[in-house]
């Protein structure tokens, strides 16, 4: 009896194992490390994207590889302050990034926007982990209430 | 003075009188080969990476941070080692850098970056003194690989082609004014224009 419940609890675990799959980690269990990925060539195109939403902070169309971002240095700032862009012919920074958090405006950029990796991102051709579903505002107002949708609020 | 500078042209005028012209004549010739030869070998040793990191201060700042860069590391394999960048090719150059690196030995003898608080300190004052000389010899130290006649601007990036088929092409701008930072980290840039 003991026997058979053993067998009866292991069970799930071996099948589990042997169909184990993972987005990010493919078939390789749990316990192994997995090979990296080859590194990619991010976009370098100097293309602005248009932002998925307003307050999107815009993406970085190009190659940043080795760019010092610390207490010395902000390669970043280097063409993108105010005083940079027109030598640069960058985007500026925006307004957002010199006010405090009080909504202050300060000389230059704001302490707390320093590190700009945190929002503005580089990018690369990648297939995403996981599907991303994700629509505009444009694509939800112009498409076709689905029948049977839940009823608007002008019905109340 | 006068006397004693009469006495050795005496002696720099009288014919030798025990060794041959022909042992004076090949015996320098061949003296002068091995004092160039051995000068121009010296020179050379103190060109190579072994040399510059021999010393902590060399090989625990400036050349553990090269090591993450292009320059060090890259895809095709060249290398470009300190004395590429910081030593001019060309001989008559090459000597007055040599000379100004005298200063460097004597830092060295007194420590004077002989910690990383103490490289820190004058991280900014090092760079300037690479920066203007750069900026002096139109970075030549760069063009020596990178030459601008041979860019191809449609293989460049968007960004790279505008900057150098305007500025650096009209001679307004050189390699260093915007490729600061590319081999070692930067110093403090508040203030740097």
């Amino acid at each position: 009896m003991r026997k058979i419940l053993t067998a009866l609890l292991l069970l799930p675990c071996l099948a589990s194992a042997a169909d184990f799959y993972d987005r990010m980690r493919g078939n390789v269990p749990l316990d192994q490390t997995t090979a990296p990925p080859t590194i990619v060539n991010p976009d370098n195109s100097d293309v602005r994207r248009s932002r998925n939403y307003a307050m999107q902070p815009p993406v970085v169309p190009h190659k940043i590889e080795g760019y010092q971002l610390d207490k010395n240095a902000n390669r970043c700032m280097m063409c993108h302050a105010r005083t940079r862009t027109q030598e640069s012919q960058a985007p500026m920074i925006s307004v957002t990034h010199f006010m405090d958090r009080d909504g202050n405006f300060l000389a230059e950029l704001s302490p707390r926007r320093y590190f700009c990796l945190q929002c503005h991102v580089p990018q690369a051709n990648l297939n995403p982990l996981v599907n991303n579903e994700f629509k505009d505002v444009d694509t939800m107002l112009n498409q076709a209430p689905a029948p049977g949708a839940a009823p608007g609020r002008q019905k109340k | 003075m006068k006397r004693l500078l009469r006495r050795y042209w005496d002696i720099l005028r009288r014919p030798s009188v025990h060794l041959s012209f022909g042992f004076l004549t090949i015996g320098a010739f061949v003296m002068g080969i091995l004092f160039w030869g051995g000068f121009n070998t010296i020179m050379e040793a103190t060109n190579s990476e072994k040399f510059c990191t021999g010393c902590h201060e060399m090989r625990d700042n400036v050349f553990a941070e090269l090591q993450n860069t292009i320059h060090y590391s890259n895809r095709s394999g060249v290398r470009a080692i300190c004395s590429d960048c910081h030593v001019p090719h060309e001989w008559t150059a090459k000597i007055a850098r040599k000379m100004a690196a005298s200063k460097e030995v004597w830092g060295k003898i007194f420590g004077t970056i002989d910690t990383r608080e103490k490289f820190e300190e004058h991280r900014l004052q090092l760079a300037n003194n690479e920066w203007r000389r750069l900026k002096a010899n139109n970075s030549l130290e760069c063009r020596n690989c990178h030459q601008f006649d041979s860019m191809d601007f449609t293989k460049q990036s968007k960004r790279a082609v505008d900057a150098h088929s305007t500025q650096l092409a009209r001679g307004e701008k050189t390699c260093i004014d915007c490729h600061k930072g590319i081999a070692h980290q930067l110093p403090d840039m508040a203030g740097v224009k």
